[in-house]
């Protein structure tokens, strides 16, 4: 087949090898002191195209975490196989991928741009060209002036600002946040959720958002997929079919309501079966 | 409070003074003046240097011995689960006991007391060191992780960081027992330092210099103790 018949770049993305898959991935954890086993995910099977905005949703407890734990390598899955551009992940964070935790964890003891800077001590660039790559994104982050303020001066939307930073100065080919807006108030999550669609275009990776907010999965995704109560699986991959250029005016789109009403649909009487079974 | 103490400290020591006479000890005014005395000796500054070097070799030998212990205990579970107890153990036996032992494996002189004095020190630092270690937020471990550092990297950029403030407090304690720890050595089986004069003057029944000398080792730890504590502040404000 030839690709340069197919009509635009999303189609041709779609053709394309998936950037992440995952085939049967379970992950059981070990019972601890005499108690059971905890089956706490899958099995689940997903590919994630290159260049998309992809949300996961669900009730609290689900496993969301722990999906977002196996795709970051840090956490090794118990059954299935999961790979990146082809390659396994092996309970090891790959060369590509970039992650950003709920919880602020900047380094408390390293400036803002010693934060930064972090990001390309793997790579071992010269001085130089270190120093130019990070002045790029702390400006990309709007950062530059807090460039030498230590975290603890600076406010929490501000502080997750840099972990991103520290993230993209990597360069990543895939992101991954989690719950990266959880302790920011409404408006700030909405300016940052406007912030990382303009980042996402600007270098063209693909994101992988864990997300308990229907609005915000429902206003930054491409796709958006619904997961069960623990064993958490899939329940099902919506499509918002929003245009690449958006932002929180998204809101307001006709389109909107019925997407985050169907969002909230599946996974109401998931949330009230998790609740039963606590 | 923080300046009337010394003074409630002065008074009740002029107080146990009138009570108890000259037999027993000097009044504060005395002590000073056999202090100021003290120091002019030549005598007192040899000794003074013997302790000096054999503390500063004790002390720095914990610090790095307790640092780098406390780091692979704290951080590496299985060796943590099989040596922590150990550790706690050697931590509980008075060290004295051992001395004899200490004397045996390194004769009299240096050795023997720098020995005695990183033996007091080791156990405190290297025990808030694994509750530091232990206490570090585990999503700082894991962005050593997505970072990609290697072992050394993570302990230089997100471990030892991490840890220094709590470890700071393990090391104020660990100042004051490796000080007791050296000065202790010195008692016995040794011919020169701080600890030596100081039962030399006790044989002597030399009020005196046991009065003097006590101030000064007392002055001596109390102002390092002030300026490990500042650190200590300064170390924490940032978090």
């Amino acid at each position: 087949m030839d690709l340069g018949r197919l009509k635009n770049k999303q189609q041709k993305e779609t053709f394309l090898a998936p950037l992440v898959s995952l085939r049967q991935v379970k992950k059981v954890f070990p019972p601890v002191r005499g108690g059971n086993p905890v089956h706490a995910l899958g099995p689940i099977d997903l590919d994630l195209r290159a260049g998309e905005f992809f949300a996961v949703v669900g009730p609290s407890g689900c496993g969301k975490s722990t999906l977002f734990e196996l795709i970051a390598g840090l956490a090794p899955a118990t059954e299935g196989t999961i790979a990146f551009e082809g390659k396994p992940i092996a309970g090891n964070v790959p060369d590509g991928i970039g992650v950003v935790f709920q919880e602020d964890s900047c380094l408390p003891w390293r400036t803002v741009r010693a934060n930064i800077e972090l990001g390309l001590r793997k790579s071992r660039l010269p001085a130089a060209e270190r120093d130019a790559k990070v002045g790029k994104v702390l400006e990309l982050m709007n950062l530059t002036e807090f460039a030498s303020h230590y975290p603890a001066q600076l406010s929490g939307g501000m502080r997750q600002r840099v972990c991103i930073a520290r993230t993209l100065v990597m360069e990543p080919r895939l992101i991954l946040l989690d719950e990266p807006f959880a302790a920011l108030d409404q408006q700030t999550r909405l300016l940052m959720g406007e912030e990382v669609l303009r980042l996402w275009r600007a270098i063209g990776a693909t994101v992988f958002l864990i997300t308990h907010a229907l609005d915000e999965a429902a206003m930054l995704s491409d796709r958006i997929a619904v997961m069960s109560a623990r064993p958490g699986h899939i329940l099902e991959i919506v499509e918002t079919g929003w245009p690449r250029e958006r932002d929180s005016r998204i809101l307001e789109d006709d389109r909107f309501g019925p997407t985050a009403a169907h969002l909230w649909r599946l996974l109401r009487n998931e949330t009230l079966r998790a609740a039963d079974a606590r | 409070m923080l300046c009337g103490l010394p003074v409630i400290l002065v008074l009740t020591w002029q107080g146990l003074f009138l009570y108890a006479g000259e037999e027993a000890l000097r009044s504060p005014a005395e002590t000073v003046l056999a202090a100021i005395s003290l120091v002019r000796t030549e005598l007192f500054w040899n000794h003074l240097a013997e302790t000096a070097h054999a503390f500063a070799l004790a002390l720095s030998m914990a610090v790095i011995t307790g640092v780098a212990l406390g780091i692979w205990l704290g951080y590496h579970r299985l060796s943590g689960e099989i040596f922590i107890p150990m550790l706690v153990g050697f931590a509980s036996i008075p060290k004295v006991v051992l001395y004899p032992l200490v004397l045996l494996a390194f004769g009299l002189g240096l050795p023997a007391k720098v020995a005695f004095g990183t033996m007091f020190g080791v156990p405190p630092i290297a025990l808030s060191t694994i509750s530091a270690v232990n206490n570090i937020r585990p999503v700082l471990l894991k962005v050593g992780r997505v970072l990609g550092l290697g072992p050394a990297d993570m302990v230089r950029i997100v471990l030892v960081p991490a840890v220094m403030p709590e470890i700071m407090t393990g090391l104020r304690l660990g100042f004051s027992l490796c000080l007791i720890g050296t000065i202790l050595g010195e008692m016995f089986a040794a011919r020169r330092g701080l600890g030596y004069l100081l039962m030399t003057a006790i044989g002597l029944h030399d009020v005196d210099l046991i009065m003097a000398l006590t101030l000064l080792l007392t002055l001596f730890a109390v102002c390092a103790s002030a300026v490990l504590l500042t650190i200590d502040r300064r170390l924490r404000r940032r978090l």
